[in-house]
Order: structure tokens, then sequence, then C-alpha cells
């Protein structure tokens, strides 16, 4: 019997998680309780170095509401990462496509984002 | 095999004082008008849905409103591809003979029905709720991510975004009813205000109130001499994050089988009516199609092969990015400009030889869903 997952950033504990399937091996970020490929029941939730490869990014200048807007700008990417899965998350300004990156936690908005920046 | 009997729609724009079931009834008594139908001829209705007017069941609603009794009716939801999904989806009723003139009518007042913030935040819930909303993202930054992968593997540059929108302002200059009809150049599209790179405020299209309609018939009519030959769609993601690519979607799937259906080759394609609700989402459909090549849809938008008497006639109305994009009947303008073009109506705007053949594509969510539809006149 394992132990149940103590979480990841979205709910609150600075982590980054995904899926693995045991079955079929697939992997993916947005949790569910079986695998999107074969349908297999046997998934274990894992958490992730949070090293990875930075796939795309954006500047966002106009934020999506009053709350947010303070924090404009700020750098929205989707990392590739090591493990196989793809996230969205913020960087540092200075990260671009294909940078190696690893991820620290920041508080935003109401609760704790993932935060990439370039590893050395 | 279907007929498009009758289209309108109302101008897009600031228009104070008309909810949704007003711009509903403007565009659908305007495509009954065109088509010379009744509303007793209607025996079939499809909407799609309205931000400002959520509804569980928005067909029986407007049925209601307008005075409509049809034998069928319900809403269709697919994002920015609804309004050709609703075309298919009439299409294939009429054809396996559900209905004889199906209604397809959507409207919005996406601009003075709610506040900005108020339509940002709604948009954005395109998002995973639990992955990708906490972020902060908009749909711009949705395309703005796909545009720095884009442009990054193709060498597409800012510039060449740019191009699509000064063309699209050009062509809506000549409409009456277009949201923005000032023309803008290059340099006043480069120097607009950042939104979320390297999408910049002339990248985006504008929220919009505005209806469209169209009746799509089983018989033709005097009036429908432009038929549907080819339909298709593509899902391959909802959310950006779960796109299984960001340089390769579901346009060029879709619009093969739609052609194929049709049995036309993209050489036979006269006219183009694409999703364009930010510069990228243009480029990247033009190029999936096949109506560029890959990374050179800002240089033969330069080089006038999409201008109204160029080789390939592009949104001759300006598209979402200048005639307006009210949400479900954004789109739904393309088509019925397409139409008009093809019937040689369009006026100050007719392209030089009326197209016998137009491809329309439609797109919703982050390029997640394709819908392709091809139209021929009848001879």
């Amino acid at each position: 019997m394992t132990a149940p997952f103590a979480g990841d950033w979205t709910t609150g504990r600075p982590a980054l998680a995904f899926q693995h399937c045991r079955a079929c091996g697939a992997r993916w970020l947005f949790a569910r309780s079986f695998c999107p490929q074969c349908g297999g029941a046997d998934v274990e939730m894992r958490e992730a170095s949070g090293l990875g490869t930075v796939h795309a990014v954006t500047l966002v200048t106009r934020a999506p509401s009053e709350a947010l807007r303070p924090h404009a700008p700020y750098l929205l990417v989707l990392v590739d990462a090591d493990e196989g899965f793809r996230v969205m998350a913020h960087a540092a300004p200075d990260v671009a496509i294909g940078d190696r990156v690893a991820a620290s936690f920041r508080p935003f908005g109401s609760g704790l984002v993932p935060y990439f920046a370039c590893v050395e | 095999m279907s007929f498009i009997t009758g289209a309108g729609h109302t101008a897009y724009g600031r228009l104070e004082g008309c909810d949704t079931l007003a711009l509903m009834s403007s565009a659908a008594q305007a495509a009954l008008d065109d088509a010379g139908l009744v509303r007793a001829d209607i025996d079939g209705l499809i909407t799609g849905y309205s931000t400002t007017l959520p509804h569980l069941m928005l067909s029986t609603v407007f049925a209601e409103h307008f005075g409509l009794k049809p034998d069928y009716a319900h809403a269709v939801q697919l994002g920015g591809a609804t309004g050709f999904a609703m075309v298919m989806l009439a299409h294939r009723l009429v054809a396996a003979g559900v209905a004889r003139n199906i209604l397809v009518v959507a409207g919005e007042n996406r601009l003075t029905g709610q506040a900005r913030d108020a339509a940002v935040q709604t948009l954005a819930q395109v998002g995973h709720p639990v992955y990708e909303v906490p972020l902060g993202p908009t749909i711009p930054a949705y395309y703005g991510l796909v545009a720095s992968r884009y442009m990054h593997e193709f060498g597409v540059r800012e510039e060449d975004l740019a191009a699509l929108s000064v063309l699209m302002r050009r062509n809506a200059g000549r409409h009456p009813g277009a949201h923005l009809r000032t023309p803008v150049t290059l340099a006043e599209v480069m120097a607009s205000k950042p939104i979320a790179s390297p999408l910049k405020f002339l990248d985006c299209c504008p929220v919009s109130d505005g209806g469209a309609a169209l009746v799509v018939s089983r018989e033709a009519s005097r009036t429908g001499t432009v038929r549907i030959t080819g339909s298709a769609q593509a899902h391959t993601h909802q959310h950006v994050s779960a796109a299984p690519s960001l340089t390769r979607f579901g346009a060029a799937a879709s619009t093969a089988a739609a052609m194929a259906e049709a049995g036309i080759a993209l050489s036979d394609v006269g006219y183009a009516a694409i999703y364009d609700s930010f510069t990228i989402t243009l480029a990247i459909l033009l190029e999936e199609i096949g109506l560029a090549p890959r990374g050179k849809a800002g240089d033969w938008a330069r080089e006038g092969r999409f201008d109204p008497d160029g080789a390939m006639p592009l949104n001759t109305h300006g598209g979402l990015l200048s005639y307006g994009h009210c949400g479900v009947a954004g789109a739904m303008a393309h088509l019925v400009e397409a139409r008009l073009q093809m019937m040689g109506r369009a006026g100050d705007r007719q392209v030089p030889q009326a197209p016998s053949v137009a491809l329309l594509h439609g797109d919703g969510g982050v390029l997640s869903s394709h819908v392709s539809l091809v139209l021929e006149r009848t001879p």
C-alpha cells in the first residue's frame, strides 16, 4: 500500500507532479483516475524533478483581471519536463525557447505557481 | 447536398441597446428576407451560445422570441468553430431529410453587454481551470505561446503577422458594416501596444456586438445557387498545454477531408474564408491548409496574393480582425461574405471574377477544434 500523494502546486505544495500509467507507460499532466491513452486504472502520481526545456513563451502585458494587473508583465511558458510531460508555468523574464530550466514556486494570485529559471 | 438559400448579418461593432435576442432576430429576419421565406417555412433551428445570455436552451428561447415552431432545434457549442459547425450540422441534417429549411442563427452583444474584464475572463476560462487559469493567462496569451513556437520553427517575423492585420483592415474599409474601418499601416501594427508577445493590440480581433444568420435548405432556389459540397472536422485537444503539437494542427486533415468529399483540389478554390481571431491564427491556418507555404503567409499577403484582386481573395469583408468578432456569429460573417462574392453580389467589394468554389475554415479553442466547409456555385 502506497502513501497518498502529498500534492503539488495546484494544492499549495511547492512541487510539480505528473501521472504515469503502469500499464502502457503514458505520462501526462492533468490529473485523472485513469489513463487517457489506454483507459487503464493503474495510474500513479509522481513528483517531477522540476527540470525541463522551454517549448514556448509569451510575455503577458494585458492581465486578465484587476487583481492580477499589478503582476503584469509576466512571462508564461510551456515547459517540456524531463519526465515527458508538458506544463504551463511562469518563468524569469530572460527565459527563451530552448533554454534548460528548473522550477521553483512563487505566490501568484490566490495560490502558488511554478516559476522556471535558467539552469547554469 | 444542401443549398444556402438565405444569409444576412448586422453591422458589427458597438451596437448600444441591442441584446443577444435582438441581434439574433435582426440577422434571422435578414436571412429570411434574403431567402424569400417566412417563419412558417423554417422547420429546423440551430443556434450557438451567447456569453451575455447563458441559457440551457438558447434555441427554443430564440424560437419562442422570434416566433418559430420548428420540428427540430438545439444549440451547438464549439468555441470559435461553432458557426461553421452549425452550418455543417444543418447541411448534414438537410441532406439526411430531417428538415427542409434550417435557420442557423447567432448573435451576441459581447462588447456592450458586459464589462471588458468580464469578457476577457469568460474567454480565458477555456483554459484548464486547475493547471492553466491560476497562472493568469488570456486568450491572446494562449495564442502568444503558439505563435512563439510556430514563428521559432518556421522563421515567421512579427512583420509577417502585421501584414495580415493591414490586409484585413484594408478589406474592412470597403464594408460599411465593419467594426474597424480606419486603415492601419505596418508601422502602426508594429507599434501597437503589447498584449501577449509576440501579439500586439492590432494582431488581435476586437470584441464586437453583432448577429449573423443563414438558411440551409434541401432545395435550390433563385437565391440558393451556392451549395455546400464538403464538410469535415478535426479535434486534437482542448487546452494548449495538451496540444500534441504547436506547429501542426487539425486544419490540414479537416480541410483535406472536406475537399475530398467535395471532389475538389486546392487549385480549384477561388476564394478563402479563414478564421482570423489573431494574425497568427490566420497565418497558421493559411499555411497548414496549404494556401501559403510554411512561414510565407505574410510574404504572400504583402505581395498581394490575398488581395481582393489577387490570386486568392481572403476574407474580403475584413475578417474577425476588422469586420469584428461577436462570438458565434463572428465567423459566420466570413460565410455570408463568401456567398455574396460567389453570387456576384458583393458590390464595391466584388472580386474581379466571382469565385465558383470557396474554402472555409474555422477553429475553436486554441487551434483545438477545426471545421472546414467547401461551397460551390451552381453553374
